[in-house]
């Protein structure tokens, strides 16, 4: 059965679409609560310098768009502690250098070694049975590793100083939820390429909050409303012939207008 | 009186020099002090070294019993943007039973009902929940950052009479921060006036006629020594207790 699921790509582009979606919603999440989309935007930006490095020393693409956006992160940790330049700065700095630097580089490669419209618009439909097998093992290791870093990221999301001031281990935490994003926006970029990673991040997430009461609830429904619109994305990208990472997006798009206007209605029909 | 937490020759390196040096100080138990000081002058480094969230690079925070500390941030510094109830917020760090959560709630005046979702709790409401939600985990020592920031006079009047009422009832010691001398802490039993080092201390009459505060908080400082020496007139025998503590030469 699942020998036969995955020989078909198209299935095997939904598994791999799904599995990272479901961890895209909760992280996405974080990113809304703590006001930071700008910061996935960099490290988004980032993967392009990714694949092109990636390219140059022929390392698996995923792993070098999430090694590039781990070094990011990590420089821009360094620019604001040590030496003093305000975030947004950085964040400007950081994610408009990797673009340019990731462009130029791609321009040195020969045209046959790059696919472009893969680059800009995701290419999920190519996903291998091996790619599907490390999404999988992302999502399970993800899923467990947020599972136990919950309480204090939330608290620390919150407030850092109430989580430090009860003994909470507020930099191992912080580092972790670093480490998850890099992860998560690497998976990202092959479903939705590289403009529309932290559209993935940020819409289910959006979504998710006109509905979710407690901070589970919305996590969850992130997670189910990001895997809803991969396979909306997937399905309407088969048949209509779409590129699959815009297409994707757009259902994410549709529902999280959904989600709006429905929001408004029990607002004024209580 | 039992002395709960003491600081002595405190220092703090910041990016460039110290941002705070030596700072000796100590609350006792059912004390109420107040740390005033512009910005940068390093209370909330101290108020953090004090929480052992950051560490010492010269001196030492002593905590003089097994303390509990309940903090109550700056309410600007928390995010309101997590789906929450109030029930799940006054327990975000531990569970406590339904009877101490409705005493607390009293005690404080929080009287939005505890389904309610935090974000859509007024500011002031909001305020007595962070509060609230220190008091729940029955501390020693409160240590309050800018707890009138954003409030009107008359909710400042309203909250400064919530501390002492807190104060009075549960006996611990409370640490508020200010940017500012407001006339209502004249009910605080000691001020402690900032800037890198300590420039002054002692009773809240006492503080606002000393020489360094009004070189420090400038031509305000004045008009308001005016005002409160018209309001306080029956204070000032307290000016005896006033000892200038000299900090660094900042």
């Amino acid at each position: 059965m699942i020998d036969a699921l995955m020989d078909d790509f198209f299935y095997r582009a939904l598994i791999a679409g799904i599995a990272t979606a479901a961890l895209t919603g909760p992280i996405g999440c974080f990113i809304i609560w703590r006001r930071m989309s700008f910061f996935g935007d960099t490290l988004s930006h980032s993967a392009l310098l990714g694949v092109g490095l990636g390219l140059v020393f022929s390392i698996h693409q995923t792993l070098a768009v999430f090694l590039i956006a781990l070094a990011i992160s990590f420089s821009l940790h360094w620019l604001r502690q040590k030496a003093s330049i305000s975030s947004d700065t950085s964040l400007g700095i950081l994610s408009h250098g990797a673009l340019a630097l990731g462009l130029l580089l791609l321009t040195f490669l020969p045209p046959s070694r790059i696919d472009l419209s893969a680059v800009f618009f995701g290419d999920i439909l190519t996903s291998s049975p091996r790619d599907v097998g490390i999404a999988v093992f992302c999502l399970v290791g993800g899923l467990i590793v947020l599972r136990l870093i919950w309480h204090s990221l939330l608290v620390q999301t919150i407030n850092p100083e109430i989580a430090k001031a009860e003994g909470m281990r507020t930099k191992l935490v912080e580092f972790t939820f670093s480490l998850l994003l890099t992860i998560v926006i690497a998976f990202s970029f092959k479903i939705v390429g590289v403009l529309l990673i932290s559209a993935l991040l940020v819409i289910p997430a959006a979504s998710a909050r006109q509905m979710a009461s407690n901070p589970e609830m919305a996590a969850l429904l992130a997670s189910v409303i990001g895997c809803l619109s991969v396979a909306g994305g997937l399905g309407a990208s088969l048949h209509a012939d779409l590129p699959s990472g815009p297409a994707i997006v757009c259902s994410a798009l549709v529902i999280f207008l959904a989600s709006v206007m429905g929001r408004l209605l029990i607002i004024r029909y209580r | 009186m039992t002395m709960l937490i003491s600081a002595e020759n405190l220092s703090i390196k910041g990016d460039v020099g110290w941002r705070v040096k030596n700072v000796n100080l100590e609350i006792s138990k059912g004390e109420i002090v107040t740390m005033i000081g512009p910005n940068g002058s390093g209370k909330s480094t101290v108020a953090k070294a004090l929480l052992r969230i950051i560490s010492p690079d010269e001196g030492q925070v002593i905590h003089h019993k097994k303390l509990k500390i309940g903090y109550v941030p700056q309410s600007l510094q928390v995010t309101r943007a997590v789906p929450m109830t109030l029930k799940r917020f006054l327990q975000l760090t531990t569970s406590h039973s339904a009877k101490d959560i409705d005493d607390v709630m009293a005690l404080v005046g929080l009287t939005a009902p505890l389904t309610q979702s935090v974000s859509d709790l007024s500011g002031g409401q909001f305020q007595r929940a962070l509060i609230a939600r220190a008091l729940l985990l029955k501390p020693d020592l409160m240590i309050l950052d800018e707890p009138v920031q954003g409030v009107d006079f008359k909710g400042e009047v309203a909250l400064y009479e919530l501390i002492t009422q807190i104060r009075d009832k549960i006996q611990c010691g409370m640490l508020l921060i200010s940017h500012d001398l407001h006339i209502v802490m004249s009910q605080t039993d000691r001020v402690i006036c900032m800037n890198g080092h300590i420039c002054c201390e002692g009773s809240p009459s006492a503080v606002i006629a000393d020489a360094s505060y009004l070189t420090l908080f400038g031509p305000k400082a004045s008009e308001f020594l005016a005002l409160y020496q018209h309001d306080h007139d029956h204070h000032h025998h307290h000016d005896d207790d006033h000892n200038h503590l000299d900090g660094a030469t900042a």
